[in-house]
């Protein structure tokens, strides 16, 4: 057998090795990915989404807050009385609503990144400490939990937003914390399992302390379905915000939320449908495109927990 | 007529990596009154072929075979429904786990009249006293007792025996044993070969016992199949395979048991395999 | 130290309480009832019984997973007892474990070259060059490639993955090695691998191996001592010759009774019986 020294072993060649390694992974994860239609759909209609929110000053043809006095309601543009300027119709103030739902989509995935990652933090945070200590702490913690789970979540929702007053940022808050328990409670039962595996006890006889095997042994043995949880938790921060803006206790007017664009919209129900139908179809679509990739997300996540 | 009788049967399975052959082209003759035992470790094959030919593999799998006939009638031609009829009553298998094997949910005894239920058309006081007997016939201590409890309430080597006296609920002409003993400790493991040897002979059925380990081949085997990577390394009697083995794998295999060890080092596999492998 | 023993374990007892519910009373369960015994440095000593024995609470008192409830345990000449002073870098050092199951074992999400320098970042202050060569030195020392390094545990077979977990427990050179079935979730081909590199590691490195198992054939290719456990009790302790040819405790026979007999005389009498 040879000796190695330091300099005896190629480190390119042994760093490119890790990279195959850890892109193998990727690929692998992407083949179980694709084999689900449904989610390469809903994952492409995601980033177009996405790049439709960070491009929205450059495509949306109108300001989403001017108002033209000569064009007020004006139905979409295949429509008798429509016109090319406004594709989509202008609602009841002259407001293009295409240009409001290309803007509205920042504020959706505005409300997602921050709901989720608030309710991730707070609810991988306690639900680690939960399942790994366990005993009173898991009990206190948990029935906490139990307690916010018991309120239907809207209504909890309503309630703190009218304490904490009405806002998208307030809103947002309320929201997260809403979600959160469902992450505590995935979280909790994830590191219970995780907790006697033997690699666990194999750190500790390594000499890994608490804080190293909760964060860096078992955490992130335990992300999969908190990834699949997260993406649900996404769309549904979304329809909330859209529910909190629609009972005009979210995001204000004029902001173009695509919930509040549909308070405003109320009494033209029946007068111009183009004006509720559009921000309403721009929810069911976006909700229905994440609900599709976290559905992916699970099949590409579970089977590899098995093998592993 | 062979009771059991398979050519040539090749099953591939998709996975990420594009198609895997897991069988390439094995054949399986089982007589009446015959113990069986078809050896290999893991990946060659020796559970995917009696999976196979139980129709009880996932749907990702593509199985082939020249000829697939069980006394004479063509498993590949069945329709799902008489193939129920068929597998369950004529051969049956028990599994590695006895105690994931059964469920959790209900009592030992109303599993096993389940298992008379589907089969027979005996009433209920007669699958009672026929449930009882084959309690009484597997070994199981105080079968009255028994009746009621859960799976979860019984050792392993119990729910072993629970899930062989369901196997031979119908005097199967067939019983398929897959590693039936590996997850039981050596005294149970004892006492549960020489149960299936003994059912074996007292019925006459065929028995098939898929394994990993020479010691239980040697115990219970009539005639051996040695499989490796999905091929056939070797088919012959008990007697013959341990006292002057074919093929070089099979020598591997022996040799490599710690207790023919000659010498410090135990030879490996790879000290046989030519260079292309076996 | 005048005598060569490098564990000395002596009355150890391990119980467990059980919870009362509310149909059932609290009670305690002794899983290790007053064992001790010694162990030569070098040598290996063969822990066998069946399940329930209390063979794997035993391992995980000697590698200080768990405390015992009472007795005492001296590994080289230092006392162990994690209930009272905690572990310290020294102690954790001295012995490491390998387990039975190389699948859950070794972290799914962690690369090898991290899962072998684990032990030394946490106990040495080794600098990331020093771990890596060290690393890379144990890889090949368990027969691996230094390619490995950067690949994932799910990238290897089991007998791979077994000595990752074997080159895990020797990177801190430990003068006890405790082996909990090492082997029995392996196809015998790579059993037969194995085994040789244990005995290889022990010639090269001197280790002391606690090795426990249910297979006595096993036990017999590598033990210096046997000690078969039954109900958390030792009732066989001995030389491997003693114990093997001349057993003394009727467990111990109905054991060697039990293991099957893969061996052309034991087949004949077999057939001869079945065709009578």
């Amino acid at each position: 057998m040879t000796e190695i020294t330091p300099n005896g072993v190629d480190t390119a060649a042994l760093d490119k090795e890790s990279r195959n390694a850890s892109r193998a992974m990727l690929a692998e994860f992407w083949y179980y990915f694709s084999q689900n239609k449904g989610a390469v759909v809903g994952l492409a209609i995601f980033l177009a989404l996405v790049i439709v929110a960070i491009c929205a000053p450059l495509i949306a043809p109108h300001d989403p807050s001017l108002q033209y006095r000569d064009s007020f309601l004006t139905p979409p543009v295949w429509q008798e009385g429509g016109k090319a300027a406004f594709l989509l119709g202008t609602d009841a103030v002259g407001r293009d609503i295409l240009s409001r739902l290309i803007f509205g989509a920042q504020y959706s995935l505005f409300i997602g990144v921050i709901v989720v990652g608030i309710a991730l933090a707070g609810g991988i945070t306690l639900g680690l400490i939960a399942g790994y200590v366990g005993g009173m702490v898991d009990t206190l913690i948990m029935r906490v939990m139990d307690i916010i789970l018991a309120f239907p979540s809207l209504l909890l929702a309503l309630v703190l937003v009218a304490v904490l007053g009405p806002g998208l940022t307030n809103a947002m808050i309320a929201i997260a914390l809403v979600l959160q328990p469902h992450f505590v409670r995935l979280t909790r039962a994830a590191v219970m399992a995780e907790r006697n595996r033997d690699y666990v006890v194999a750190a500790r006889v390594a000499g890994a302390g608490h804080l190293r095997l909760m964060v860096k042994t078992i955490l992130p043995n335990c992300l999969a379905p908190l990834i699949v949880q997260a993406t649900l938790s996404f769309s549904s921060a979304i329809l909330d915000a859209a529910a909190l803006g629609f009972l005009g206790m979210g995001a204000q007017p004029p902001t173009p939320e695509w919930g509040t664009m549909l308070a405003e919209a109320r009494e033209f129900i029946l007068r111009a449908w183009w004006v509720v139908t559009f921000p309403g179809l721009a929810i069911l679509i976006t909700v229905l495109a994440i609900n599709l990739v976290g559905d992916g997300l699970r099949d590409a996540l579970d089977p590899k927990l098995k093998r592993s | 007529m062979p009771l059991l009788e398979i050519r040539n049967l090749r099953v591939e399975f998709d996975t990420a990596k594009g198609p895997f052959r897991a069988l390439d082209g094995v054949d399986y003759t089982v007589e009446a009154g015959e113990v069986l035992a078809i050896v290999g470790e893991s990946g060659s094959g020796k559970s995917v072929a009696m999976l196979a030919t139980m129709g009880l593999l996932p749907d990702t799998a593509t199985i082939t075979a020249d000829k697939m006939e069980f006394e004479g009638r063509d498993l590949r031609k069945l329709s799902a429904k008489e193939r129920r009829k068929v597998i369950g009553k004529d051969i049956s298998m028990i599994f590695q786990e006895p105690i994931a094997s059964l469920n959790p949910c209900f009592t030992v005894g109303f599993q096993l009249s389940e298992a008379l239920k589907v089969h027979t058309n005996l009433s209920k006081a007669d699958r009672k006293a026929r449930v009882l007997e084959l309690m009484r016939a597997v070994g199981l201590p105080d079968p009255e007792r028994r009746l009621s409890a859960f799976p979860h309430q019984m050792s392993g080597g119990q729910c072993q025996r629970v899930m062989i006296a369901m196997a031979i609920a119908c005097a199967p002409k067939l019983l398929i044993a897959d590693e039936p003993t590996t997850a039981l400790d050596v005294t149970i493991q004892k006492q549960i070969l020489d149960l299936l040897v003994k059912l074996q002979q007292d019925s006459g059925m065929g028995l098939i016992m898929i394994t990993h380990d020479m010691g239980v081949v040697a115990e219970t085997a009539d005639r051996v199949i040695v499989q490796y990577k999905g091929r056939k390394m070797e088919e012959a009697d008990v007697l013959s395979l341990f006292e002057a083995p074919k093929s070089n794998y099979t020598k591997a295999l022996l040799s490599a048991l710690p207790e023919n060890a000659t010498g410090d080092r135990l030879p490996t596999v790879s000290d046989f395999a030519g260079a292309g492998g076996f | 130290m005048s005598d060569d023993s490098i564990l000395k374990v002596r009355d150890l007892y391990r119980t467990y309480d059980i919870k009362g519910g509310l149909f059932r009373k609290a009670s305690t369960l002794t899983a290790v009832k007053g064992v001790s015994f010694d162990v030569k440095r070098g040598s290996t000593l063969a822990i066998v019984g069946e399940s329930g024995c209390g063979k794997s609470t035993l391992a995980r008192m000697l590698s200080m997973i768990d405390a015992q409830s009472s007795g005492s345990i001296e590994i080289g000449g230092m006392p162990i007892d994690i209930a009272k002073t905690g572990i310290s870098r020294e102690m954790r050092q001295m012995v490491q474990i390998v387990f039975q199951n190389p699948y859950g074992s070794l972290n799914p999400r962690q690369k090898i070259g991290h899962v072998l320098e684990e032990p030394l970042l946490l106990n040495t202050s080794m600098s990331a060059a020093e771990r890596k060569a060290l690393a890379l030195e144990m890889l090949q020392k368990v027969g691996l490639q230094p390619e490995h390094y950067g690949r994932y545990p799910h990238m290897f077979s089991g007998g791979q993955r077994q000595r990752i977990a074997i080159a895990r427990a020797i990177m801190m050179k430990p003068k006890l090695l405790v082996l909990d079935e090492p082997v029995s979730a392996l196809d015998l081909s790579v059993q037969a691998q194995i085994l040789n590199l244990l005995k290889d590691l022990q010639d090269e490195m001197g280790l002391t191996y606690v090795f426990i198992s249910h297979d006595l054939s096993v036990v017999r290719y590598l033990a210096d001592k046997v000690m078969v456990m039954y109900f958390g009790e030792v009732v066989e302790y001995g030389t491997r010759d003693e114990v093997f040819d001349d057993p003394k405790h009727d467990y111990t026979r109905t054991l060697f009774a039990a293991t099957p007999q893969a061996d052309v005389d034991s087949i004949r009498k077999r057939l001869a019986a079945k065709a009578a």
